[in-house]
């Protein structure tokens, strides 16, 4: 960024009482520059046209129209898909956070001093997060068959990522004073993490877990798609068989389900924190 | 009375929390043993031993030619593609977005209207990206283009609920301040609320782009663009060492826009 204040020279601003002060030029310009040029290349590539979406625009609604209204007598069938999806997602969270909390110790810095312990645990977190959802899942299904399982593991590797990576920052930012002054008592360092540290990271860690958890109830709807078992299997082959006041009644009862789930976790995290 | 405790006492003070810590411990074994009850697990299936080991193999032994091919079925334009997709989805979401925010902060409009909009953003969110990929498809045909819509539509969510958060955080003392200079409402704008604004939505929507890139494969389920269909092509086919050439350009892209936009990130939190 010096490179930019060589070529465009800070502004001098001549105070009234005779000081100078340097104002830099704004970044502004070179930002939207850039954003300009990467948007003429996305457009390019992609092929957006605007006036595709003026003609045909309506032709998105088609769809959502004939789920409307949505066939009630379905919604018997829908409720062992449901309640599948929200053991998947529950049980998937609950694995994935217990198994993410001895690797989150060894990736945080201020527990561990092995520079390449670390190292090698955090890139092992970075390379699962990175790891497609979609991937992994379709990956059990060949594994362990078609059906929960698959789901189950899926969410499991997704959230021990996601959790891995959350805990390990939130260890690095606790105050370490209980610790050391319990490891100069003579105490283990297992005893003292359990005892200094753990009570300072649990209630953001537990409501990481309920925030993961919601969000899994969601993602699951897709995994099915690929026969990790749920709602999205049913999902699937409704949207195949063209059954669309199905679908309408499968997203409106999904909608209802989130929407649960989520005021009953927003109202747990706030009393956590 | 006495003025200093001892020890003992200090512990005894402690608030007895084991009922509350019990009864948790008990609905959590509860809630395990209930969710348990779904699954089947039949153990590997037979051919699933053979699969994690050739999936192994296959990551380990990236198909090379098709992973360095610069033509437009190589992983490099695929990789191109993918990131145009996620960039412009993310763009029009963010400005999509922009509106729908303010109509939805509790501290710009009335409560009930916040509550309508609070309402749409989550009947948008629940709706998974696939079938908004095949309603795009109905609009534009198969292809990128449909792709970036879906992107679009699936990021407004995510990106309205973090805006939302930020313009109910103003801080309405600069403002009041401004009045007090006797600024007119553009200057008020300009130099109250934008600078206030802009480092908080700049980190959503980078983080978002971030997300994006992750999800892209997604599309690739209904034929909406990008890296995804490939990708499950090459993984329906058992093709290991393509689907190894795939993965390795995801995830070093991946890796590499993570870095990037967390430094970009930073910079901003800290202005």
């Amino acid at each position: 960024m010096n490179l930019y204040d060589k070529i465009f020279p800070p502004k001098k601003i001549v105070l009234s009482d005779g000081r100078e002060v340097l104002e830099r030029r704004s970044r502004m310009p070179l930002v939207i520059l850039l954003l300009v040029i990467a948007s003429w290349i996305s457009i390019d590539i992609t092929g957006f046209d605007l006036s595709v979406i003026m003609k045909r625009g309506d032709q998105f609604f088609v769809i959502l129209e004939q789920m409307f209204p949505p066939d009630m007598n379905y919604l018997s069938s829908i409720w062992g898909p449901l309640f599948d999806t929200i053991k998947m997602s529950l049980l998937g969270s609950a694995i994935g956070a217990v198994v993410a909390i001895p690797f989150a110790i060894l990736a945080a810095s201020n527990v561990v001093h092995n520079k390449i312990i670390i190292t090698i645990t955090r890139l092992f977190l970075s390379l699962v997060r990175t790891m497609p959802t979609l991937v992994i899942a379709l990956i059990a299904t060949y594994i362990f068959g078609l059906g929960t399982v698959a789901g189950t593991t899926a969410i499991a590797v997704f959230t021990f990522a996601y959790i891995g990576k959350l805990l390990y920052e939130q260890i690095e930012t606790v105050d370490m004073g209980a610790y050391e002054a319990m490891e100069s008592f003579g105490a283990t360092k297992l005893r003292s993490f359990v005892a200094a540290i753990m009570p300072q990271v649990l209630p953001s860690y537990i409501a990481n877990c309920l925030f993961c958890f919601e969000g899994n109830v969601r993602y699951a709807a897709i995994l099915g798609y690929v026969g990790a078992g749920g709602l999205g299997l049913i999902l699937n082959e409704k949207i195949g068989w063209r059954e669309y006041p199905s679908v309408g009644m499968i997203l409106i009862t999904l909608f209802i389900t989130v929407m649960l789930i989520e005021a009953f976790s927003h109202y747990l995290r706030k009393k956590l924190t | 009375m006495k003025t200093n405790i001892t020890i003992q006492q200090q512990l005894e003070r402690e608030p007895k929390k084991w009922i509350f810590q019990i009864v948790s411990a008990l609905i959590f074994v509860i809630l395990m043993a209930w969710s348990s009850s779904t699954l089947d697990f039949k153990g590997v299936t037979e051919s699933g031993g053979n699969v994690a080991a050739s999936i192994l193999g296959g990551i380990l032994k990236p198909d090379t030619a098709l992973l360095f091919n610069f033509t437009n079925q190589g992983v490099p334009y695929l990789l191109l593609e993918t990131m145009c997709i996620a960039f412009l989805g993310t763009i029009v979401g963010a400005v999509l977005a922009i509106p729908i925010a303010f109509l939805s902060a509790s501290n710009i409009v009335p409560k009930p209207v916040a509550l309508i909009g609070r309402f749409i953003i989550m009947a948008i969110r629940t709706i998974p990206a696939f079938v908004y990929g095949l309603m795009f498809i109905r609009v534009t045909g198969p292809g990128a283009f449909a792709g970036l819509l879906t992107m679009s539509l699936c990021s407004i969510g995510m990106i309205t609920k973090m805006y939302i958060e930020s313009i109910e955080d103003i801080d309405t003392k600069i403002l009041e301040s401004l009045d007090a200079c006797g600024c007119t409402t553009f200057q008020k704008i300009r130099y109250g609320i934008l600078p206030q604004l802009l480092p908080d939505f700049a980190s959503t929507i980078i983080y978002r782009f971030d997300m994006n890139l992750r999800d892209a494969t997604v599309l690739g389920l209904v034929g909406a663009g990008g890296i995804g269909a490939p990708l499950i092509f090459a993984m329906n086919a058992y093709k290991w060492n393509q689907v190894g050439a795939i993965l390795a350009g995801l995830i070093i892209l991946v890796l590499m826009i993570e870095w990037f936009s967390g430094k970009i990130r930073i910079k901003l939190a800290r202005g």
